[in-house]
């Protein structure tokens, strides 16, 4: 990752990027070049026509049936997400979604997510959020998303010679705790790796950062550190999650961390609030943080250009 | 537990709650119900003493759900949205934790001690 950094250091680095891009609600478009994921740009006018043999899309916390007045209609913005996607001029191999597609695990806010996510014709592979798994039964998710997985819902799968891995760590969470992944699925993990080359790329999803952001607000995983204890023989292991509603990265050794920020509602940065709750900007300015900033990959110049291009105004 | 089972018992606090209003500057016959309000992600207060037969009530005020977790099983709220409440007695003494089971970060202690004197329950 830090390398392919180097490459596009000619204007802006990675950093510069993502900072520029914190406010952008859509999703994030996915670049496997080299077996080196990384970010070529937000949803929108993404151009894609370097030799990439996979890309692919990130959508997180569309908090379906959330009405608060951080955003009263967060179907309208996953909406407007949806319909950058299906602008793309190049098609994303598929998508997927980092959880919270739910505010509250509703029959009707499964269904109205599933009628725009839809929309994009993609293949779409979701984790749950806590809030996809808060009906009485806990049976909505796995009904509609979770065929065929195990557990609570973690499963693999490959493309382009990418092995990707969804994880769950918002299942019978602990008191006092963080995110927790549970030992069945931990050895469920081992085992799924068992035999892979390490030269085999990894791309890791689940709702809640696998690492630490900020146990005050329970933002990181309590055994985290395990999974990434048994990728740590992968040169290349990219961590995608939700949760906190913004961008953030980090990298460490050969593993890249990012979390990608919702369509519905923005929270704060660790520790400028009180809570981690939604986050209420003007009403004017709602519609610029969400969904703005439009990274185009301009091929042969190895760079990005950062466009900001608000859905109103 | 079950919605009937939390139907009963917000049943069970209006009624103490109309008890209370009616026999409060006469004779308080039983232990005072108690509230809990959940907001900004933290059980406020998070700890609380009663005596048994104490009916404590959450209220959630923030505008993310959460839920009221007995870290023992012994109760357990369904997901409370802004403004719901949910409501459980305390019949025996002893020291009750419990945690948001979203948000396992919050957690709180209810203390049970023996009803006695004029607080005795019925």
């Amino acid at each position: 990752m830090t390398s392919d950094d180097g490459r596009d250091g000619a204007g802006i680095n990675r950093r510069k990027v993502l900072e520029c891009m914190t406010w952008a609600g859509t999703g994030v478009l996915w670049t496997i070049a080299g077996g080196v994921p990384r970010s070529i740009g937000i949803v929108g006018e993404a151009n894609a026509q370097a030799a990439t043999p996979l890309t692919f899309l990130q959508i997180s916390d569309s908090h379906i049936g959330f009405d608060k007045p951080a955003n009263p209609n967060a179907l309208g913005t996953l909406e407007e997400a949806i319909g950058k996607v299906r602008a793309l001029t190049v098609k994303p191999a598929f998508m997927i979604h980092t959880g919270d597609i739910t505010h509250l695990s509703k029959v009707k806010e499964f269904d109205d997510a599933d009628q725009v996510i839809s929309q994009a014709r993609l293949d779409v592979h979701y984790v749950p959020g806590e809030h996809d798994i808060i009906d009485d039964e806990q049976k909505l998710y796995r009904e509609r998303y979770g065929r065929g997985s195990n557990g609570a819902g973690w499963y693999s799968f490959d493309a382009n010679g990418v092995h990707f891995i969804g994880l769950v760590n918002v299942a019978n969470l602990k008191a006092g705790g963080l995110g927790n992944l549970g030992n069945e699925q931990l050895e469920w993990l081992e085992n799924d790796l068992k035999g892979r080359s390490a030269s085999t790329p990894i791309v890791v999803f689940a709702h809640i950062p696998l690492w630490v952001v900020y146990p005050e607000w329970g933002w990181g995983t309590e055994d985290g550190a395990r999974a990434l204890d048994t990728l740590k023989r992968f040169g290349s292991v990219t961590v995608l999650n939700g949760h906190i509603h913004q961008v953030m990265q980090k990298v460490e050794g050969n593993v890249a961390f990012h979390t990608a920020r919702s369509t519905a509602f923005p929270q704060p940065a660790p520790g400028t609030a009180p809570s981690p709750g939604p986050m209420k900007v003007d009403d004017n300015r709602l519609r610029s943080v969400l969904g703005i900033a439009t990274i185009t990959f301009a091929p042969g110049q190895q760079r990005l250009a950062i466009v900001d291009t608000p859905l109103q105004g | 537990m079950t919605l009937e089972l939390v139907r009963g018992a917000v049943a069970a606090a209006a009624l103490q709650l109309a008890v209370l209003t009616a026999t409060a500057f006469v004779a308080p016959a039983r232990a005072e119900d108690m509230s809990v309000k959940i907001d900004n992600f933290t059980f406020n207060p998070p700890r609380v003493t009663v005596k048994a037969g104490t009916t404590v009530s959450w209220t959630n005020g923030d505008d993310i759900p959460h839920t009221v977790t007995s870290s023992a099983k012994l109760f357990k709220s369904k997901v409370l949205d802004t403004d719901d409440k949910y409501s459980f007695t305390f019949a025996t003494p002893g020291v009750y934790e419990y945690f948001c089971s979203l948000h396992p970060h919050m957690t709180g202690t209810i203390v049970v001690e023996a009803a006695t004197g004029s607080n005795a329950g019925p």
